[in-house]
């Protein structure tokens, strides 16, 4: 039979039995669409954790203090910290991939002005972090060089600590106080949100390095330095010369180990990207379970439509209708059901990624390549689980068939 | 179509259908030798179990006999695969059954158009128009679009004859074509058979009913699988005149009710 005659054959079977069609396609409908917002919903958290990733600032390298041991008892991360600000002031002056430093001196205190207090993490920075974090002032300005320098008692403030402290003003220009410590709010950092692990970058404080060591810390080590390149290019060749200033800067001998680990943002990327990638293929096979459930109803569908149809089959065949040519109208069929419930699946795919986009308030992405192997994979499905009745129905015996009431 | 004359449509030589089922056997044909001239109309007799329906499935080409050489145009089918006689039933054979077999919800012309659909020859190629002529040529040009459920029996029946006839075969089978069919209507169709073969089909009635036997031109008697009878039809029943008396005596009872309550 010509491909037409078989669409056409296969075509008015399916119209002639709308509900059943609607009924039997409903499975592959939902298995499609599942697949479809399934996939949605991972990609879309995928490329949040990207943007976030991204968002911590650019071509950035940070580097802590390593790990000492003692008698074979390791001491953890930052046991032996040996991290400070002339190991940051070596990197600035003589690396050459590196285009800004900045060393970062942490401390958790209560900040006492406006209309209360608020605890927060206070960060003794340098000029550059502001570059290596890629976070412009919202109002106000950033400290520059001569207040690091003359130590000034001068703050920049994040967004939630001003919402906190200074709810509805402007708080540049206003006074906090920190460990009984004037200082004086020079600008409001813009707001940058959260990371990906959930904690709010604009719930901090930032200081001159100098101004934290010498007024609130007291140490003279610091937490971590904070570098990036001019380009994310130059990443690894930036992380082999801060390894070697800094084992010069520690004067550490040839057997020596490092005594400080360097990460960048990659390497964040990949753990958090692994993650969510495993969510998504999670999210993919159960929605691919329920595809598999559809596939199994068309068969059931289809074994049904053969007994009910055996007598149209012994007719087919005693006008001389071969086998091969029974086979393929049955396949025909199976195939049309599920390809178009299919498309329609893919159509309720879309709208449930971007209704649940909209109530929720998750990431989702729709790729094309996932839309094809749906697709494909129910079309598949079709021809699979519809194979078997379409076999029963072709080797009907016709004298038989044409008997059958 | 060559010229015929010497060859006939079917020709079945000791043809012989054993069922075995267990230890006994049952031979539903037992060596039937018939041959079919183009142009003739036969039918087969005989009583239930007589193997007349036997005989029809073999010469349908819907089942295998199990001895015995069975030719139709000459060509030796009994050793065909099972693709060759769906082609065969396909180009040389047009079914009209008891139960008309037709496709529900499919409408006149779509039926009809059926078998063309699987034809191999690719010699048939304005499918519609094909149909639509079949169907006008069993007086239901215009019921084209009528499906199954929309029809009298006769007239379903008559589709089914047209669906046989669309794809010219050599011969027409008719397995108890009135069987469904009330009195009137079953003479109707007869005269519908009659008229075909006038016009040079060959046709094969299966009955078991003599009133209908005797529209053929000749009668085959079945008993036990063999030929008990084969001779022709002396006083050949005319379908179409008894369809004009049926017609007359009816019209005649109406009026004579018709008189009846104007006098009352």
């Amino acid at each position: 039979m010509k491909a037409t005659v078989l669409t056409k054959v296969a075509g008015q079977s399916i119209a002639k039995n709308k509900m059943r069609t609607l009924l039997t396609m409903l499975g592959i409908i939902i298995g499609v669409g599942a697949v479809i917002v399934m996939v949605a919903i991972g990609q879309g958290a995928q490329s949040q954790i990207r943007e976030q990733i991204e968002n911590l600032g650019t071509n950035m390298i940070v580097i802590t203090p390593g790990t000492s041991s003692q008698g074979g008892v390791s001491h953890g991360a930052g046991s032996f910290n040996r991290l400070t600000v002339d190991d940051s002031d070596k990197l600035k002056r003589e690396g050459l991939t590196i285009s800004a430093v900045s060393p970062v001196v942490t401390t958790f205190t209560q900040a006492i002005g406006g209309q209360g207090n608020w605890r927060t993490l206070v960060n003794g920075v340098s000029t550059d972090y502001q570059f290596i974090r890629d976070w412009p002032i919202e109002s106000g300005s950033f400290f520059d060089e001569t207040d690091l320098r003359t130590m000034r008692k001068v703050a920049v403030i994040g967004k939630t600590v001003a919402d906190n402290l200074f709810p509805g003003e402007d708080p540049v220009g206003q006074q906090i106080q920190l460990r009984n410590v004037p200082f004086q709010i020079i600008g409001l950092l813009s707001e940058k949100g959260q990371t990906a692990e959930g904690s709010d970058q604009d719930d901090t404080i930032l200081a001159p390095h100098t101004t934290v060591q010498t007024r609130l810390s007291g140490r003279s080590f610091i937490r971590q330095i904070l570098a990036s390149t001019f380009s994310p290019e130059e990443i690894p060749a930036a992380q082999d010369e801060i390894a070697s200033i800094m084992r010069e800067s520690h004067e550490l001998a040839e057997w020596e180990e490092d005594d400080f680990t360097i990460r960048n943002q990659t390497d964040l990327a990949d753990t958090a990207q692994s993650t969510t990638q495993v969510m998504t293929l999670l999210l993919a096979a159960i929605a691919g379970i329920s595809l598999l459930v559809g596939g199994i109803g068309i068969m059931n569908i289809m074994l049904v439509s053969v007994t009910e149809r055996t007598r149209e089959i012994g007719i087919r065949l005693a006008i001389g209708a071969r086998g091969s040519d029974v086979l393929t109208q049955f396949l025909v069929e199976s195939t049309v059901l599920s390809a178009v419930g299919g498309a329609i699946g893919i159509a309720v795919g879309f709208g449930g990624a971007r209704l649940l986009g909209h109530f929720t308030g998750w990431n989702t992405a729709i790729s094309p390549a996932i839309v094809v192997i749906a697709l494909a994979f129910s079309a598949t499905v079709g021809i699979f689980f519809g194979f078997y009745p379409a076999r029963q129905a072709a080797a009907l015996n016709p004298i038989e068939a044409l008997r059958y009431e | 179509m060559t010229d015929s004359r010497g060859t006939p449509v079917i020709r079945t030589d000791g043809l012989t259908k054993i069922y075995a089922t267990g230890r006994t056997e049952v031979r539903a044909l037992d060596g039937v030798d018939l041959t079919i001239e183009q142009g003739e109309m036969l039918a087969i007799m005989g009583a239930s179990g007589s193997g007349k329906s036997t005989l029809m499935n073999i010469i349908g080409c819907l089942d295998y006999p199990t001895g015995g050489t069975y030719h139709l145009d000459g060509i030796r089918v009994d050793e065909l695969g099972k693709n060759q006689l769906a082609d065969i039933r396909n180009e040389r054979i047009g079914f009209v059954f008891q139960g008309f077999n037709l496709l529900a919800r499919t409408t006149a012309i779509d039926n009809v158009e059926l078998p063309l659909l699987y034809d191999r020859t690719g010699r048939k190629l304005d499918t519609p128009r094909l149909a639509a002529e079949a169907l006008e040529r069993v007086g239901l040009g215009d019921r084209v679009d009528h499906e199954p459920s929309e029809l009298s029996g006769g007239e379903q029946q008559r589709v089914a004859i047209a669906r046989a006839l669309v794809t010219q075969p050599s011969i027409l089978l008719a397995d108890e074509p009135t069987g469904n069919l009330d009195s009137r209507t079953s003479v109707d169709v007869l005269s519908l058979f009659q008229q075909l073969n006038d016009h040079g089909i060959t046709i094969l009635l299966v009955t078991h009913e003599p009133d209908i036997s005797r529209c053929a031109k000749r009668i085959v008697e079945l008993r036990d699988g063999r030929v008990i009878r084969d001779a022709p039809v002396l006083n050949r029943r005319n379908a179409a005149a008894d369809l004009r008396d049926i017609d007359a005596a009816r019209a005649r009872e109406e009026r004579d009710k018709e008189q009846l309550e104007s006098v009352g």
